[in-house]
């Protein structure tokens, strides 16, 4: 987190809020900014997120755009290599897979095929994520996908601080980002409880976000809670999940919110586990080729020799996200208890 | 920026703007709306470069008389006539019950069809009960016309017991292969080849079904859609593809779309593929341009792309908020008027209906939906109690359950059990 003095005075902000201020003063910095998308424009996006910001600069930098998530990647592409610095919206991670071609093949890897001839300063926002009876189309967790890509970062926030400082730093950077936005946890931090009351971030220390300008700087992982017993490796919104389950049982769990999938915070999570001895990953996508694999083979490779136990995934089953049994589907409470259990029974 | 050519003028970037937005007075005047019968019926066998102008135009049936003219006047008798009438007006009442019950809380999504009835339901009507439908989420009306039960379509809405889809998809993302329906997606356009490929596939085999398919102005930007007019044309692939221009997708207006350039059909004629583009509220000039476009493609003769020109009177879904962008007004300044009341008021002129009659049916409807309602909440709700057992979550993943999710499946009922739940 780093220090800078146009930070300014600190208010309250939910993740929503937090990530149309970091383009807001993004856009205020930069005139190459422009944010586009579907239903981003006067509406300011089905999410809010980009509410106010065509009004403020103009609808040659705040533009709706035509249903084609293959055609918004691809102009976002071209408006880089002009010079630009755009910030295209996918309205749902679920409709991003018609832009596939333009991420995979175009952005990822305009900067090699080149020699840096032309690059892709594009940063893809999108809500990902369940646990808002979205059913499969409005549900999925696509890290997985794009992770196992070569030359594009995927970010993940999991607090309004973190969302507006790592939005700001993924625009910065000269490299294609992919930012998923937990949509669950964009009004406040879900415990995994779906029928408790909802919290908002208004009593969350992190809900406390500066106005201005700052970062928080890419590839580095957060320590949530230090603790000695287990670390658990996990990002977005299952980090608040793990970190009440862990309070509810009393167990002295060392959380990292890697914050960067690639590039990946790999020192954090070494110390910590050759410390801990054991290591379990929470995610929500499904379980086969997950982020979650590529974690649990790094450690393996890194800290076996330190390993008390074998490393423990929780994640979402290798099923579509189903609408009616999505709270037997999502990996809450009970799936990450009782895998503690395995985890610290000798 | 340097200007290295600085005595040519600036160039600027056209971001297009709806012509209302809200507190505006919507005002429609310049909306070009031909006389009903206007339009030429060319022979379903003509190549489609003869009636390129069928493409910029309406093709209207119904006057502001109410009397059907001209000569895409299907001529249907007063039991047809008053068979769609009815359909319409149930699936606007089926689409009133459920959308309040999410309002409810007894689901957690609906999306109504409100002004655009008769696209679906004349459609429908035109087409043989055996043709396959590859829908987009706003036709219900297909369903509902081909008789399909109204307690099944609420129970897959309430995701019970009674699902057929077992709680597995989101609210009204039906399927009914024994009805001719597809499967219906949630991504955009995805239907578009796929109907393509439905069709080709009844032609390689020397079937005699046709198939037709929907999507909304907006979706044509996917790359679905040109893909599915590409092959269309090349194999003369026997499908209607319909666009259901109702001018608004969520927020962004249909110049977003390409709207402000030129009409949608006018995309077949690139393609080389016959368009129509027809009041979407009138519901004999949809019947009639989609039995022309059957005919035509039962006799070989290819694809016809049809623009519905419709108006998408209330929200999205029940996630939306049209006033937040949009005039209030517009719905009521609609020149097209509503397609039930024109095609009531059709049936009023013929002598074959009444106020009387019409407010009799709506009542009927309404208790026919609300016997229904109650029917399927004996099933269930969402959100109240689990409806579908744990492990069918991992069934028909695949055909045959491989290792790994039978491995899933044992883990999550053991956990359960080991957490006393």
């Amino acid at each position: 987190m780093s220090g800078d003095d146009e930070a300014g005075a600190t208010v309250r902000m939910n993740m929503i809020q937090a990530i149309n201020s970091a383009m807001d003063v993004m856009m205020a910095r930069d005139p190459d900014v422009v944010v586009m998308g579907e239903d981003v424009g006067y509406f300011g996006g089905v999410f809010r997120a980009t509410a106010g910001l065509q009004a403020k600069f103009g609808k040659t930098r705040v533009f709706d755009t035509p249903i084609t998530e293959i055609g918004i990647i691809g102009v976002a592409i071209g408006m880089g290599a002009y010079g630009l610095r755009p910030v295209p919206e996918i309205q749902f991670a679920d409709y991003i897979y018609p832009a596939l071609d333009q991420l995979v093949s175009e952005a990822a890897r305009l900067r090699y095929r080149s020699a840096a001839d032309f690059t892709a300063p594009i940063t893809v926002r999108s809500p990902y994520g369940g646990g808002i009876f979205g059913g499969q189309t409005h549900s999925q967790s696509p890290e997985g996908i794009f992770t196992h890509v070569s030359g594009i970062k995927t970010v993940i926030p999991s607090t309004p601080y973190d969302a507006k400082g790592l939005l700001i730093s993924a625009i910065e950077d000269n490299d294609p980002v992919l930012f998923l936005e937990p949509k669950r946890i964009y009004n406040g931090p879900f415990d995994g409880h779906y029928d408790r009351p909802s919290k908002n971030w208004s009593a969350h220390p992190a809900g406390e976000v500066p106005e201005g300008h700052y970062r928080v700087e890419l590839g580095k992982a957060a320590t949530v809670r230090s603790g000695e017993a287990l670390t658990i490796l996990c990002y977005g919104t299952m980090v608040h999940v793990v970190s009440n389950t862990i309070e509810e049982l009393g167990i002295d769990a060392e959380i990292i919110d890697l914050r960067t999938l690639v590039p990946l915070d790999i020192e954090a999570i070494e110390t910590s586990v050759k410390k801990t001895g054991r290591c379990m990953i929470v995610h929500e996508a499904t379980r086969t080729g997950g982020f979650g694999a590529e974690l649990s083979a790094l450690v393996q490779e890194r800290c076996f020799y330190h390993l008390e136990a074998p490393i423990e995934r929780v994640t979402g089953f290798d099923t579509p996200y189903p609408h009616s049994l999505e709270w037997a589907y999502f990996p809450g409470p009970v799936r990450i208890t009782e895998a503690l259990k395995k985890l610290l029974k000798d | 920026m340097d200007a290295p050519r600085a005595n040519l003028p600036p160039l600027s970037l056209h971001v297009p703007e709806p012509k209302f937005r809200p507190g505006d007075e919507a005002d429609f005047s310049d909306v070009d709306v031909p006389p009903a019968g206007s339009a030429r019926r060319p022979d379903s066998a003509e190549p489609a470069a003869n009636f390129h102008e069928l493409a910029y135009t309406l093709i209207r049936v119904l006057d502001d008389a109410g009397q059907a003219v001209g000569p895409w006047n299907p001529r249907l008798d007063a039991q047809a006539l008053r068979k769609m009438l009815r359909s319409m007006a149930m699936v606007r009442a089926f689409d009133e019950r459920m959308f309040r019950a999410q309002r409810q809380g007894k689901t957690s999504f609906y999306m109504k069809s409100t002004g655009e009835e008769a696209i679906a339901v004349a459609a429908t009507m035109a087409l043989a009960a055996d043709d396959m439908c590859f829908p987009s989420y706003r036709q219900q009306g297909i369903l509902i016309t081909r008789g399909y039960p109204l307690v099944t379509m609420m129970n897959q809405i309430y995701s019970n017991k009674g699902d057929p889809l077992q709680g597995r998809q989101l609210p009204i993302m039906y399927s009914a292969k024994d009805h001719g329906f597809f499967s219906i997606s949630g991504n955009l356009a995805t239907q578009y080849p796929q109907a393509v490929g439905w069709a080709m596939a009844s032609a390689a085999k020397g079937d005699t079904r046709i198939a037709a398919t929907w999507c909304g102005e907006g979706s044509t930007a996917e790359g679905d859609f040109h893909s599915a007019l590409t092959f269309a044309t090349v194999y003369r692939a026997p499908v209607i593809l319909n666009v259901v221009n109702n001018q608004w997708a969520i927020s962004s207006f249909s110049g977003f779309a390409g709207a402000e350039a030129t009409t949608f059909a006018a995309r077949a004629v690139g393609y080389g593929i016959a368009g129509l583009r027809v009041d979407g509220n009138d519901a004999l000039a949809v019947y009639a341009a989609t039995q022309w476009a059957a005919e035509r493609a039962r006799t070989n003769q290819g694809p016809t792309l049809i623009e519905h020109f419709t108006y998408r009177a209330e929200g999205h879904s029940t996630s939306d908020d049209p006033t937040a962008y949009r005039s209030a007004g517009e719905p009521n300044a609609w020149p097209l008027g509503d397609p039930v009341r024109r095609l009531k008021e059709h049936l009023i002129a013929l002598g074959e209906w009444d106020e009387e009659r019409h407010a009799a049916q709506d009542l009927e409807l309404a208790e026919e939906v609300k016997r229904a309602q109650k029917e399927a909440e004996k099933n269930g709700i969402l959100g109240h109690g689990m409806h579908q057992p744990f492990e069918t979550m991992f069934e028909g993943v695949f055909e045959e359950m491989p290792w790994h999710l039978k491995e899933q499946s044992e883990q999550m009922i053991a956990e359960r059990k080991a957490a006393g739940i």
